[in-house]
């Protein structure tokens, strides 16, 4: 039995290991220049690895730095978490059919439910053979790691790095585009996709880069529900 | 940014961040624990959303390009160009990705810097 789960969950590490490799770019230079801004700020590795481990979040924790070099703000600190941040209820409906069938795993994969570990699991089906729980669970599992030990590690010798690592971070830009173009073969994909991103340009233009999300994400809805009733009724004719 | 608070209002403002990004996290699956309680908009939602949130995920990565200051957003549209050009004729995700990056790493240190 035990031999039996060791063999599943190697399956599943050698299905999911290979996806997650832009992120471990992408969250190896992130995480390291955090660790270096943080260490730079006079908080050290421990305060890294408890930031990184319990909020696992790197908008935010980017965003708390200058919540950091400011009085005390508890209030301010909410809702600035809030508003970064709302962008996680997205994820949660999008992939409440997919968590809420992981058994006893689903408030680990919600905790670590990323950007970009969500990008992973919404792109990608477990090859066949291979545990859908287990699968998510070595996705999630990976990114949470890079990102925890690439922020420590920039904490700890940050100052040390001699060659530019500038611009590693467009890794992850670069999934999402992959992502998306892979989407976009799928003809039943198209609306959403245009909808998410053209509501997301929209709402940049008029409210600007720091902003935008929560007008992108209330644009959002109404759209979709207009375009899913619109395929609706092509289906039915 | 030079930290300015003591140990135990830090140890508050992270614990609230934490608060705030699991609310943020659970939010959904507390309102709907099983998928037969989810209203029917929302299960039509439900095939639409992830691909709207890669949308949104697309255009918040690029969120800072300034098309009229510095490179004028330049590097950017080039490495995304060329990362679906590659993901357009190789179809190997991973390959796409880090030459995009490559190209990118290469336009702002040495080309457009």
């Amino acid at each position: 039995m035990a031999r039996c789960n060791y063999k599943r969950a190697w399956e599943a590490l050698r299905a999911a290991f290979p996806l997650t490799l832009p992120v471990l770019a992408g969250f190896g230079f992130l995480g390291i220049a955090y660790g270096v801004l943080m260490q730079g700020a006079g908080l050290g590795a421990g305060w890294t690895f408890l930031l990184s481990f319990f909020v696992y979040a790197g908008s935010i924790q980017y965003a708390a730095l200058m919540l950091f070099s400011a009085p005390f703000n508890p209030l301010g600190a909410f809702v600035l978490t809030l508003t970064v941040n709302a962008r996680h209820v997205f994820y949660g409906l999008s992939t409440l059919d997919k968590l809420n069938s992981a058994g006893k795993i689903k408030p680990y994969l919600i905790f670590g439910l990323s950007d970009e570990a969500f990008s992973l699991i919404c792109a990608h089906q477990p090859p066949q053979g291979v545990d859908a729980g287990l699968f998510m669970f070595v996705i999630v599992f990976l990114c949470r790691l890079y990102w925890i030990a690439a922020s420590v590690c920039g904490a700890l010798l940050g100052s040390l790095l001699t060659f530019s690592t500038k611009g590693l971070d467009f890794a992850l830009t670069a999934m999402f585009v992959v992502i998306f173009s892979e989407q976009w073969q799928e003809k039943a994909n198209r609306i959403s996709l245009a909808v998410g991103a053209g509501c997301s340009l929209v709402s940049l233009i008029i409210f600007g880069p720091n902003n935008f999300l929560i007008p992108a994400m209330i644009l959002i809805l109404p759209a979709l529900i207009l375009s899913s009733q619109h395929v609706v009724g092509d289906e039915l004719k | 940014m030079k930290n300015m608070l003591t140990n135990s209002e830090l140890v508050m403002t992270i614990t609230i961040i934490a608060g705030g990004t699991l609310l943020t996290r659970f939010l959904p699956f507390i309102f709907f624990p099983s998928v037969q309680k989810v209203p029917p908009v929302l299960q039509r939602l439900q095939n639409l959303l992830p691909g709207a949130a890669i949308g949104l995920l697309v255009v918040y990565s690029l969120r800072d390009l300034n098309f009229l200051e510095g490179n004028r957003g330049l590097p950017e549209i080039l490495a995304v160009g060329a990362v679906l050009l590659l993901e357009r004729a190789f179809k190997q995700p991973l390959l796409s990705i880090a030459l995009g990056t490559a190209l990118y790493m290469l336009l702002l240190q040495r080309v457009l810097v």
